[in-house]
């Protein structure tokens, strides 16, 4: 599935979608890695990733734990930076346009790329209302009851709205760890990005609020680009449309092994780690 | 080898000294406020709270004039101590992993660590001799001086207790690192922060010796910024060395006085700041 790209380094990227190369004047849609690489001080912690996240589409992330799954998609919104120590190198195309150009401004960016964390965290200070609020508040935003709409939406989005709408005024950190990344959930939809990391929404969430989520996934991808970090096979399997399996090698640098269609993946890797991991005889 | 019943004995021989140097400092503070009560007390009446001292030898007279300097020494502090300690402490906790922080940090601790009256000698050099005179000014900057590395170091380290997973929560939705500081993480601080604030306040509103070389004392009321100002602690320490058995009493009822307002204000604060979480 891998070809070669029109982009000008040379370097191949994965293309699925023939019409999609062009359909832009040229320039390829979505979120493009090309050789990236991420440091945390001395240790490489991913190695020449290129990945190519499509819109409209739920691309999911697999592999085993500390193979740097979330190293990869917090480059995707330039907060891997903020990390004292931290380095990233390569290039990363969001629309065709460089995310680590000079020119860009890493807050910007991610008003358009959203993230939900790995572990639920809620402002500890605000109110449920303000949790959801505050993205677009401290933006610069509105007010009254176009705010009230927002928060509600989001809310019910993340299958919230129904154990919290009662209780808006009290702090986030109240809720139960499954509520709260909920909530996180919410408060992420609330500034309406283009594109939505997810890493492991589902892990804290019983297998309800883990379907309301799933059904939230399938709908948001009518608009939205969405990645998401599973371990849970299943889950990647129901969700999304393409899978990246990453491994960590000798040097513990995570590595892309393979990426596809998901139903390829699942039935048909080409990778015998792949399958390996995927049919559970891996560590 | 100890037995079982020597090691018992010894565990309640550590306890009990424990508990009696627990119980020590206790009844040291006890004994300071009850005395302090005692004696201070029957000083205390609307005439000693509102009016100016008296000329030596007639009785009567109040520290209308030591308490408002005070209130006037420590909001000057406030106003100069809390924004430089506070903008320092954000600094060193966002921004200080670097050499330049811990330079800053250790200067901080070392300014901590000054005795008090070489503030107020360094203020008279700076403030005192180039104005002219002494002056609440002076007072207030020296106060401020003592105050800021209190203020700096402690809101630093409530900063540094809020998760940097809150940090990156704020930047994760585009919101500037400026803004997610003082709107999500300082919030979360802010109990460290004010127990900052109200030990940097209580420490200054007591200091004598850097007042003696710039607020000087003055037995007139509030006469402007430029000049000597009275405040409790120097007023206490006058009267208290005095030969008169009156200043002595009054002496006494300014101290009791000093130790409410300290008390007050931190109540009242306390009160405040909680209100808005
Ligand atoms: N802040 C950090 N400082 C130093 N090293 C880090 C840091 N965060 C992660 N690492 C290292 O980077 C590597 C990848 O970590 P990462 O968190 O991306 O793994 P992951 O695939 O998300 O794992 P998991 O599935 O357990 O969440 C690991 O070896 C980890 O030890
Ligand atoms: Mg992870």
């Amino acid at each position: 599935m891998i070809k070669s790209s029109p982009l000008p380094t040379g370097v191949t990227v994965p293309v699925r979608d023939e019409e999609r190369k062009v359909s832009n004047g040229g320039v390829q849609e979505g979120l493009v890695s090309i050789g990236l690489n991420a440091w945390y001080g001395r240790l490489l912690a991913i190695r020449n990733i290129n990945i190519h996240f499509e819109p409209k589409h739920v691309t999911a992330i697999i592999g085993p734990s500390g193979c740097g799954k979330s190293t990869l998609i917090r480059c995707f919104n330039r907060l891997h930076e903020t990390v004292p120590g931290a380095r990233v190198s390569g290039q990363v195309l969001l629309d065709g346009k460089d995310i680590y150009s000079p020119g860009t401004d890493p807050v910007q960016l991610r008003r358009r790329i959203g993230m939900v964390f790995q572990r639920p965290n809620p402002f500890p200070t605000m109110s449920i209302f303000d949790n959801v609020a505050t993205g677009i508040k401290l933006n610069g935003g509105m007010k009254g009851s176009r705010l009230a709409e927002i928060v509600e939406r989001s809310l019910r989005h993340a299958a919230l709205w129904d154990e919290v709408k009662d209780k808006l005024r009290n702090t986030g950190t109240d809720l139960s760890g499954g509520q709260q990344q909920r909530l996180c959930i919410a408060r992420a939809l609330a500034v309406e990005p283009e594109v939505l990391l997810m890493d492991e929404p589902c892990s804290a969430l019983d297998p309800i609020a883990t379907m309301k989520i799933e059904d939230l996934i399938r709908s948001l991808r009518e608009t939205y680009m969405i990645v998401i970090v599973t371990h849970n096979m299943q889950q990647a399997a129901r969700v999304s449309d393409f899978t990246g399996f990453m491994l960590a090698a000798e040097d513990r640098a995570g590595e892309l092994i393979e990426f596809g269609p998901t139903p390829q993946m699942f039935t048909n890797p080409k990778d015998k780690r792949t399958e390996d991991y995927i049919t559970g005889r891996f560590g | 080898m100890s037995t079982y019943a020597t090691r018992k004995a010894t565990n309640w021989i550590m306890l009990g000294l424990c508990g009696l140097c627990a119980i020590t400092a206790t009844v040291a503070l006890i004994a300071i406020l009850s005395y302090t009560i005692a004696k201070g007390a029957p000083a205390i009446n609307l005439q000693f709270l509102t009016s100016l001292p008296q000329p030596v030898g007639e009785t009567g007279g109040g520290i209308s004039n030591a308490i408002l300097g005070t209130l006037l020494l420590v909001g000057l502090a406030c106003v100069i101590g809390i924004p430089v300690g506070l903008l320092a402490g954000i600094y060193l906790s966002e921004f200080g992993g670097h050499r330049f922080g811990s330079v800053v940090r250790f200067t901080a601790d070392v300014l901590f660590g000054v005795p008090s009256i070489v503030i107020g000698m360094f203020v008279y050099a700076l403030v005192v001799i180039r104005m002219g005179s002494f002056s609440a000014l002076s007072g207030g900057i020296a106060l401020a001086f003592i105050m800021m590395p209190i203020i700096a170091r402690t809101a630093e380290e409530s900063l540094r207790l809020v998760p940097t997973t809150i940090r990156e929560a704020g930047l994760a939705l585009g919101i500037p690192l400026w803004r997610t500081i003082l709107s999500i993480v300082l919030p979360g601080a802010l109990t460290g922060v004010v127990t900052g604030i109200m030990l940097g306040m209580a420490r200054v509103a007591g200091e004598t010796a850097p007042l003696l070389f710039t607020a000087f004392g003055n037995r007139l009321g509030f006469q402007g910024l430029d000049n000597p100002v009275a405040a409790l602690p120097l007023q206490i320490y006058r009267y208290a060395i005095s030969p008169y058995s009156d200043w002595q009493s009054q002496a006494w009822g300014a101290a009791l006085v000093l130790i409410a307002l300290v008390l007050i204000t931190s109540v009242v604060v306390r009160i405040l700041t909680r209100k808005r979480r």
